[in-house]
C-alpha cells in the first residue's frame, strides 16, 4: 500500500515540484551574505529531494551502476572542492560546469541509441535532445578548453585558425554540420554515424569558440558557458518529461544569461565582440598611435604611501586581477586593519570584471577575511571618490583608465570605470609601465595627482604595512 | 504535456531572471558556482534511464553511469565549494571583534 503510494507517478511529480521550490527559495537566499549559506544549502536539499523522487519506481533497476557513478562522482568532486584554491575558482567552475553539459550530451546520445534513433517517441523529443546533444557537447569543450586556458595548460592568448575570418567561417561551418545531422535525425534518419558526427562537430565548435578568447574576457566566456549548460539541461527535462529537470535547467539558463549580459557591459564589448575573439589587431594599431601621450610619471616610496595614507580620512582601495595574482589579499587586508585601527575609514571599489570569473574579486578578499560591507560596487563607490584623500590602486589597470570617459576614440571609450582620478590623489601599486590587457596607455598613470610604487603588489603592500607599524 | 512542460520552461525563465538580477555584484562568483551546482541536475537524466531499466546494452550503461559520474561532479563539487565561498562572506569577523573588545574592556 505504502509502496505503491510512494511509487506513484504523482507522487513523484510532487516530490520534484518540491525540489524546484527548494531551488527558488535556496537561490534568493544569495541576495545577501547572511542568507546566503543557508540558501546554498536549501538548494542541495532540493537537489537530494529530486534524486530521492528519481529512485522512487516500482522496480528499481541498474542500482548498483547509479551507486557507482555516485561513488565515482563524489570521489572525484569532493576532494576537488575542498581543495581548490580561491584564486583558482573560475577553472573550478568551469570544470564543474563542463562535466555537467557532457552529461547533458552523454544522455541525449543514449536516449537516441535507446529509442532506435528517436523512432519510438514523438518528434518534439528528438527536438529538444538534439538540441540538448548540440548545446551539451559546446558546452562540455568549450568549458574544458577554458579550464585549461585558465590553469595556464593551454596558451591564455587569442589562437585563431587562418585569421579571424576564416576561424568564424570555419565556426559558422561546423554549427552548420551539427544543425543539418540534428536535422537529418528528427526527419527520420536512425544512423548512430549521425549522432556521433553531430556531437564531434558541436564539440570542435566549442573548443573553436573558446580558443580564440584571451584572459580577460574569461569573465563573459564563464558566464555564457553556464548559460549554455543550464539551457541544455532544461532541454533534456522537456524530452525525458522532467519539471525539476526544466525548472533547474531554466533557472541557470537565466542566470548565465543575465551574468553574460552584465560582464559584456561592464567590459564595454558585445557577446558577439568577444566571441569574435580578442581585441583584435585594429586596436593594437590604435594603441601605438596613442601611445605619444607624454607626461611624467612620478614615482614614490612606501614610506610617503604610509605616511599619505596614516593622516587621511578615507581611503579607497582598488584591486585588479594583479593584486590576485601576487596574493596580495592577505596583506592588503593587513595594511587596512593598521590603517583602521589610525582611524582611517577604508572601503574596496570594486569593479564588475576585477578578476576572472563575475564577482571574483570579492571572493578573494573575503577569503582574507575583508568584511562584507567594505567591498563595494563600482556604481555605489563612483560618488564616493570626490571626498576620498587616498585611492591606493593595486594591480587594476584600464578599469581605471580615465579615457574610457574623455576619449571618444579610445578602445575602450563607453566602458563603465572607477573614477579613481576625482579623489584627492591617487597611489598606483604596479610591476612596472607596461600597458594593461587592452594595451592601451592610462593617463591616470600621469596625471600629477598620481604617484606610483613600482614592484610585486604583496612586496609593496607589505613593505607600505611595516612602514605603518614604524609611524 | 508537450505544452504543460513549455509553459513551465517560460514561466521558470522568467523566476530565474528575476531572482537571479536581486543578487549583487558581490556574490556574483557564488551565485554561478551554486547555479552550475543545479544544473548538475541533469544527474536524474542519467539516474532515470538507468533506474527504469529503459537503456539496455554495454555502451549505453557504460555511457550513463559516465553520465551519472559526471553530474554528481558537478552536484557535489558545486555545493560544496559554494559552501566554502559563502562561509567566509559571513559576518564572523564582527563576533569576533566584539569579544576582543569586550575582553578588552573587562581587562
Amino acid at each position: 500500500m505504502i509502496a505503491s503510494f510512494v511509487t506513484d507517478p504523482s507522487f513523484r511529480s510532487i516530490l520534484y515540484i518540491v525540489a524546484f521550490g527548494l531551488f527558488i527559495y535556496g537561490l534568493s537566499g544569495l541576495t545577501g551574505p547572511k542568507t546566503a549559506v543557508r540558501g546554498n544549502r536549501i538548494a542541495a536539499v532540493g537537489m537530494g529531494v529530486a534524486v530521492i523522487a528519481t529512485l522512487l519506481v516500482p522496480h528499481i533497476n541498474n542500482i548498483v551502476l547509479i551507486v557507482l557513478g555516485v561513488a565515482i562522482g563524489t570521489a572525484v568532486g569532493v576532494p576537488a572542492a575542498r581543495r581548490v584554491k580561491m584564486t583558482q575558482m573560475p577553472q573550478m567552475v568551469a570544470l564543474f560546469n563542463g562535466v555537467g553539459g557532457g552529461a547533458v550530451a552523454l544522455i541525449a546520445w543514449v536516449e537516441f541509441r535507446d529509442s532506435h534513433g528517436f523512432a519510438d517517441v514523438p518528434t518534439y523529443v528528438a527536438i529538444f535532445s538534439v538540441f540538448a546533444a548540440i548545446v551539451g557537447s559546446v558546452s562540455f569543450w568549450g568549458s574544458n578548453v577554458a579550464f585549461g586556458k585558465l590553469q595556464e595548460l593551454i596558451d591564455g592568448g587569442s589562437k585563431v585558425i587562418g585569421s579571424a575570418q576564416i576561424q568564424s567561417m570555419i565556426n559558422v561551418v561546423l554549427g552548420a554540420i551539427a544543425v543539418a545531422c540534428g536535422t537529418a535525425i528528427v526527419a527520420g534518419s536512425d544512423s548512430e554515424l549521425l549522432m556521433i558526427a553531430l556531437l564531434v562537430s558541436a564539440g570542435l565548435l566549442g573548443i573553436f569558440l573558446v580558443l580564440p578568447i584571451g584572459g580577460a574576457d574569461m569573465p563573459v566566456v564563464i558566464s555564457l558557458l553556464n548559460a549554455f549548460t543550464g539551457l541544455s539541461a532544461a532541454a533534456t527535462g522537456v524530452a525525458l518529461n522532467n519539471t525539476a529537470l526544466i525548472v533547474a535547467g531554466m533557472i541557470v539558463g537565466a542566470s548565465g544569461t543575465l551574468l553574460t549580459q552584465q560582464m559584456a557591459i561592464a567590459m564595454n564589448r558585445s557577446i558577439t565582440s568577444v566571441i569574435a575573439g580578442g581585441f583584435g589587431g585594429t586596436i593594437e594599431a590604435a594603441a601605438g598611435a596613442t601611445s605619444a601621450s607624454g607626461g611624467t610619471v612620478r614615482s614614490t616610496s612606501a614610506a610617503d604611501v604610509a605616511i599619505q595614507m596614516a593622516y587621511a580620512r578615507l581611503v579607497v582601495v582598488v584591486p585588479g586581477y594583479g593584486m590576485a595574482v601576487s596574493q596580495a589579499q592577505h596583506a592588503v587586508r593587513e595594511m587596512a586593519k593598521l590603517l583602521e585601527a589610525k582611524g582611517v575609514e577604508v572601503k574596496y571599489a570594486i569593479h564588475p570584471v576585477a578578476g576572472r570569473m563575475p564577482g571574483h574579486m570579492n571572493v578573494l578578499l573575503a577569503e582574507a577575511d575583508v568584511p562584507y560591507d567594505q567591498l563595494r560596487e563600482m556604481d555605489d563607490i563612483n560618488g564616493e571618490f570626490s571626498r576620498t584623500d587616498v585611492a591606493l590602486v593595486i594591480g587594476a589597470n584600464d578599469v581605471t583608465n580615465p579615457d574610457a570617459r574623455n576619449k571618444p576614440d579610445s578602445p575602450i571609450y563607453g566602458m563603465p570605470i572607477l573614477n579613481v582620478d576625482e579623489s584627492a590623489s591617487v597611489i598606483v601599486l604596479k610591476r612596472s609601465m607596461s600597458s594593461g590587457y587592452a594595451g592601451i596607455d592610462n593617463p591616470l598613470f600621469v596625471n600629477p595627482k598620481t604617484s606610483m610604487l613600482f614592484g610585486d603588489a604583496k612586496g609593496s603592500v607589505a613593505d607600505i604595512t611595516e612602514e605603518l607599524k614604524a609611524l | 504535456m508537450l505544452v504543460t512542460n513549455l509553459a513551465i520552461l517560460v514561466l521558470a525563465g522568467f523566476v530565474g531572471y528575476a531572482v537571479i538580477s536581486k543578487v549583487p555584484n558581490t556574490l556574483h562568483t557564488p551565485l554561478m558556482s551554486g547555479t552550475n551546482a543545479i544544473h548538475g541536475i541533469v544527474v536524474l537524466g542519467g539516474i532515470l534511464l538507468l533506474v527504469e531499466g529503459l537503456a539496455d546494452g554495454t555502451l549505453n550503461k557504460i555511457l550513463l553511469v559516465i553520465a551519472v559520474a559526471f553530474g554528481t561532479i558537478n552536484v557535489v563539487g558545486g555545493f560544496l565549494v559554494t559552501d566554502r565561498m559563502l562561509e567566509m562572506f559571513k559576518a564572523k569577523p564582527k563576533d569576533e571583534i566584539e569579544a576582543a573588545s569586550t575582553e578588552e574592556g573587562t581587562a
